[in-house]
């Protein structure tokens, strides 16, 4: 018993000193209470169904800005890796019959060696270029699927892949905690050291080459773990739609993934995630308001156009940055960040502006 | 057969020799990845089927309006929506993209996604060595390479294109020698979006009109502006006119060619950036070591 009083008390001590005193952490934690808790006040098939989904969509976010945002490797073909493990997924679970906790993963390694296949020759890449060529592969490899129906499954797909799990709300656990687990994996790595090369190599690559560090690896590493989070999302896209299809290849989803992750703001890896928690449940409440009005033409993807290019006007940066630092001010001596409404810094008490 | 290939290719070639053209203009200029370009290009065919079959204008009036058109509307996106955040480079990006998907939602509502199409300008074909080539397809091919001609002529010679050019080498010293690099950007937007326009004029009435006809240009044209070298104007020329017969060589020859045709075009993009990473006629520019 009073072990558990200390860890309770430690908890407790944590959470006044380091979460609470802080606005965006006390969003982030009532955003995994909320998320956790949501089943038990309702598990209307529908609803849980876009969340799903959007958890399976923010894991995939998430990736594209560990590789576009913090490695600065601009990709515009990030659905290959979703379509490849997708596949990859889909065919070792009807092919050999392996259960998803099996097929998930291994179709997460499929991801890894395309990150190689595609990283190798982009590496001599920059900037445009490279942004340009990712672009090439999806498109590539669609034109493949529709040449070899008999492996692939053409148009169609591969369809009648084993579920999820048993249940719905099972599959709701599964999918928001994964992401919110590798969400914060892939946070943990921007902020490690290999997070800060990565980093480096944005800014300024011949300067970090200059200091000894060997950036092909590096760039390389940062290709097979965006390909290894987008391959899982892929996976679990995969098993939760029981189909794999071309569909997760399109030119569309690349693009798709981009704007969630800009609207979100790059190079946070919790942005993108808020982006696409915040535009994937709202398409789905305007496909739902839309079909109150018959009357009406097709106008949903129209207003999604229109939002995203109206808050890049005001919020070039993202909207996640833009509020953050709406609600929180940086000390200027000890960099520390504070509540806007403090006025001396809580760690060092230096005054703030 | 094979002059089936040359005369497709040709057209092809030239066609995505003049997108490539005025994408790698603004690229070069404005450092503006503008994925709305083939948007633009569906734009003008767009207002052609309305000048000539809704409005019943003659045709050559409906070209020459929707280029107008064309161009201010490209005018308009980029004063307002690319030029405000024109320092934050995947903020311009994805405007652009949600440019482009505004534009084809916008289509979509007002036409719906049905496959339109517009009449040639002149009927009839002529038989050249046993093969049937009709006049539209001469008249688009003629067209399309007075246009570059002019482009270049343009490019060459007048003041502005001087200016474009010098631009695109590098901005902060063309600023320094007293351009208004800002000015420079609109000028060649509009020659940029004109290129565009006038492309969707010269293929309306070879290809299908409906609201996702601008995939497939967009992506042959950021294939050969990658493979010809980004910001080179004659780089484009050579490989729109490479990608061009690739394709058509594609589809005319090889079983189920029609779905490998973007593949094995974007093959041989990437195969010549494992050799060239800076594309054919690539032009390294100085500030992105």
């Amino acid at each position: 018993m009073g072990l558990l009083g200390v860890y309770f008390r430690r908890t407790v001590g944590i959470l006044r000193t380091e979460v609470l005193v802080l606005p965006s952490r006390v969003a982030v934690l009532v955003f995994i209470v909320a998320l956790m808790a949501l089943p038990i006040f309702t598990q209307d098939y529908y609803f849980l169904r876009v969340l799903i989904l959007t958890s399976i969509f923010a894991i995939f976010a998430a990736s594209w800005d560990l590789l576009s945002g913090f490695t600065g490797q601009m990709n515009f073909g990030h659905a290959l890796f979703f379509g490849v493990a997708a596949y990859v997924t889909a065919l070792l679970n009807l092919k050999l019959g392996l259960p998803p906790y099996f097929s998930i993963p291994l179709g997460a390694v499929g991801g890894v060696l395309t990150g190689l296949v595609v990283g190798i020759p982009c590496l001599r890449l920059k900037g445009s270029y490279l942004a340009l060529t990712t672009l090439a592969f999806p498109i590539i490899l669609t034109g493949i699927v529709f040449a070899i129906p008999e492996v692939t499954g053409g148009e169609l797909g591969l369809a009648g892949l084993s579920r999820l799990t048993g249940s719905r709300v099972m599959d709701y656990y599964l999918t928001s905690g994964l992401m919110l687990i590798l969400g914060f994996t892939m946070w943990k790595i921007t902020d490690s050291k290999t997070g800060i090369i990565l980093h480096a190599i944005r800014e300024d690559e011949l300067a970090v080459r200059t200091a000894g560090v060997n950036t092909t690896r590096y760039k390389l590493l940062a290709f097979c773990m965006s390909g290894f989070f987008a391959g899982v999302a892929g996976g679990l896209y995969a098993h939760f739609m029981r189909l794999a299809g071309p569909s997760g290849l399109e030119v569309g989803l690349s693009f798709q993934v981009i704007i969630w992750a800009v609207f979100g703001g790059m190079v946070t890896i919790y942005g993108p995630i808020a982006g696409v928690f915040i535009l994937y449940p709202l398409m789905e409440i305007l496909r739902v308001v839309l079909d109150q009005f018959p009357s009406l033409p097709e106008i949903r993807m129209f207003i999604f156009a229109a939002l995203v290019l109206l808050t890049l006007l005001f919020m070039p940066e993202g909207l996640i940055p833009w509020v953050r630092d709406k609600i929180e001010t940086e000390c200027p001596r000890c960099k520390v960040r504070n509540v806007f409404s403090r006025h001396r810094c809580r760690i060092c008490d230096a005054a703030l502006d | 057969m094979i002059l089936d290939i040359i005369i497709d290719g040709l057209i092809k070639g030239s066609v995505y020799a003049l997108l490539a053209i005025g994408f790698s203009l603004v690229l070069g200029v404005a450092r503006i990845i503008n994925i709305a370009h083939t948007a633009l290009y569906m734009t003008a065919a767009y207002l052609i089927y309305v000048g000539t079959k809704m409005m019943g204008l003659p045709a050559p009036v409906a070209m020459v309006a929707s280029i107008v058109l064309t161009v201010i509307l490209g005018l308009l996106i980029y004063n307002f929506f690319i030029r405000p955040i024109q320092e934050h480079e995947a903020a311009v990006l994805i405007a652009t993209i949600a440019v482009a998907m505004m534009i084809q939602e916008v289509f979509l509502m007002i036409f719906g996604g049905h496959y339109l199409g517009v009449n040639p300008l002149i009927d009839g074909y002529a038989t050249i060595l046993g093969v049937k080539v009709t006049y539209q397809h001469l008249l688009a091919l003629g067209l399309a390479l007075v246009v570059l001609l002019a482009t270049r002529l343009f490019l060459q010679k007048t003041r502005l294109g001087l200016a474009i050019r010098s631009t695109a080498q590098d901005r902060e010293v063309a600023n320094l020698m007293g351009m208004n690099v800002t000015r420079v950007a609109m000028g060649t937007m509009a020659v940029s979006v004109g290129m565009a326009a006038v492309t969707g004029a010269i293929v309306v009435p070879l290809v299908t009109v409906e609201p996702t006809m601008w995939m497939h240009p967009l992506i042959m044209m950021l294939a050969i502006v990658v493979l010809g070298g980004l910001g080179s104007i004659e780089g484009s020329f050579v490989g729109a006119f490479i990608l061009g017969f690739a394709e058509s060589m594609v589809v005319f020859l090889v079983p189920m060619g029609s779905f490998l045709k973007d593949s094995v075009a974007l093959s041989i993009m990437i195969l010549v950036l494992l050799i060239r990473p800076e594309g054919l006629f690539g032009v390294s520019f100085e500030e992105e070591r």
